[in-house]
């Protein structure tokens, strides 16, 4: 069912009881071409992108709960592709391209919306890395735009610019960045790929991998033996469990993060902007209320809850910034089990295992990185070569040293 | 999250600082299979959900190091000791 503003008008005279479901919820097969593990906004993606673009459509996703209630449902939704290292920059370029289309293509209104991604800079020091990196986005063909002090309070004149020890000197602004309703692209990914015939399995955890003969042949499940010619694992923060049913060891540490919304009120945060002195970035959702985040919790985790020193961390970070924000109540704040990996770069890749493969390491900045992910993913399972813009997202370059450290933390995870 | 360190006391999460995994010893680096183990030591992890044990720095305390066995699903703090009997044992 195509949705059109004719099918809205249609659907109104028999006063909205024929919508049909999104998508279509399917009991496994005996066996799939591929299976894709996880049905977050990177699995999805993942079966859209095969189906629509390479044709491969036995395709079934395996999601151990419902869609969506992992990362995708739980981020803050940041889309943007600031990036300095020329391994990582043209993968999020790749991925915004396609969230500028991504609702003519996918039929479906995931409220992309462009209000700008500003980073905020304190120092002289600090000034200088935003040069760079402005200028290798420039490089990349992808805009940036340096803000004077100035030019920052015009833009949010309620900034704290008295602040004596942290001011603000300027800011970093990519415009075609901004948000994204990460439910509905989740929705949107599932209704389209389910429309071309992938098959969304839920509550159906894979517990083992079926090998013969060093192969993997399929996945063992709560809900039975499934077999496959490939499997595709892209489980986000579950990653390393999955891969030790195969025996491997990832360079991934698994840290909960978590994430912030404040009671709704008027509008007042007109684009995204992070504090740069601490850890802080903030927007406002269409209902009004502020979302808001900061660091990792710092220690390995499956809880998908945090602690409170966090809590006071990030909201002292919030108070730093915009002083006004201490009117406002807290209205929920929840936390999502993310992949950390070691250099704070993710991996598209092959496995050491013949007919597994690997999409994951998304630290948090995964949700911007849905559709290039979904598409780069679909590009190395169907043509077994990895797509120009995610070849350096290899699994061996923590053997090789290529790294991809845009931070240049090393290997602490809960540094990136 | 509160760790009971072995010096100071039941103390509050925000003194410490996490360090991840123990027992990822430095290899020698004039061994014949340096690079692979150098690549376990500084990359590989278990990062299980379950008991995890794991290195702790009591940085706004007697700044000691801690070897805390955890469980990564609750948070609940099995055992901490001073990293160094760890080594020792
Ligand atoms: C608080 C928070 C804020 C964030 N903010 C941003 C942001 O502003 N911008 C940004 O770009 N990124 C952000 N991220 C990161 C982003 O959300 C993730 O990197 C991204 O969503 C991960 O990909 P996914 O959507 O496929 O993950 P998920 O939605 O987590 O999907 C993985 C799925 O795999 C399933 N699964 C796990 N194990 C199994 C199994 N054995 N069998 C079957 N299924 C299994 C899980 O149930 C889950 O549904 C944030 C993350 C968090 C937690
Ligand atoms: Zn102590």
């Amino acid at each position: 069912m195509r949705y059109s503003l004719w099918r809205i008008l249609r659907e109104a005279c028999s006063g909205h009881r024929r919508w049909e479901p999104a998508w279509r919820d399917a009991s496994p097969k005996s066996g799939y071409e591929v299976i894709v593990v996880g049905g977050g906004g990177h699995g999805l993606a993942t079966a859209y992108y095969l189906a629509k673009v390479h044709g491969v459509r036995e395709v079934a996703v395996l999601e151990k709960g419902g869609i969506g209630l992992g990362n995708a449902g739980r981020n803050t939704t940041i889309i943007r592709s600031n990036y300095l290292l020329p391994g990582n920059n043209p993968f999020y370029e790749l991925s915004m391209r396609l969230w500028e289309g991504l609702e003519r293509d996918l039929n479906y209104n995931v409220m992309v919306s462009q209000r700008g991604v500003l980073n905020l800079f304190h120092s002289d020091a600090q000034r200088d890395a935003y040069v760079r990196r402005g200028n290798a986005m420039h490089l990349h063909g992808v805009d940036a735009e340096l803000l004077d002090r100035e030019a920052v309070r015009r833009m949010l004149p309620f900034l704290e610019f008295e602040n004596a020890r942290f001011p603000i000197q300027g800011g970093l602004l990519q415009r075609r960045g901004g948000t994204a309703r990460h439910d509905a692209v989740v929705w949107g990914y599932a209704r389209a790929a389910s429309g071309l015939g992938v098959d969304i399995v839920q509550n159906c955890e894979v517990t083992g991998l079926i090998r013969e003969g060093g192969r993997i042949v399929g996945v063992r499940s709560s809900r039975g033996d499934i077999r496959a010619g490939k499997v595709a694992v892209a489980v986000a923060g579950h990653s390393s469990r999955v891969a030790a049913l195969a025996g491997l060891r990832l360079p991934i540490e698994s840290h909960v993060l978590q994430a912030f919304v404040s009671e709704a009120v008027k509008p007042l945060i007109p684009c995204v902007v992070t504090f740069g002195a601490g850890h802080f970035y903030v927007s406002q959702s269409d209902k009004g209320g502020l979302v808001f985040g900061g660091d990792l919790d710092g220690y390995n985790s499956y809880a998908q809850r945090g602690n409170l020193p966090m809590v006071e961390e990030v909201c002292a970070s919030g108070m730093a910034l915009m002083p006004m924000i201490g009117r406002l109540r807290l209205l929920r704040s929840w936390g999502g089990v993310m992949d950390m990996s070691m250099d704070g770069s993710p991996i598209i890749d092959r496995t050491p295992l013949e007919g597994l493969y690997l999409n994951a390491g998304w630290c948090y900045g995964g949700f911007k990185a849905t559709p290039a992910s979904g598409y780069c993913f679909a590009h190395l399972l169907a043509r077994e070569e990895s797509h120009e813009v995610a070849r350096a997202f290899r699994l061996d370059r923590f053997a090789t040293g290529h790294l991809l450290d845009e931070k240049g933390q090393g290997p602490h995870p809960n540094l990136h | 999250m509160r760790i009971a360190c072995p010096f100071c006391g039941d103390r509050d999460l925000s003194e410490f600082t996490c360090f991840g995994e123990a027992g990822c010893p430095r290899p020698l680096p004039d061994r014949e299979d340096a690079a692979a183990r150098f690549l376990e030591a500084v990359y590989l992890r278990d990062n299980p959900a379950g008991v995890h044990r794991e290195l702790w720095y009591h940085a706004s305390g007697c700044r000691s190091w801690l070897e805390v066995t955890r469980d990564t699903r609750t948070h609940e703090i099995r055992a901490v000791r001073f990293a160094s009997e760890a080594r020792e044992a």
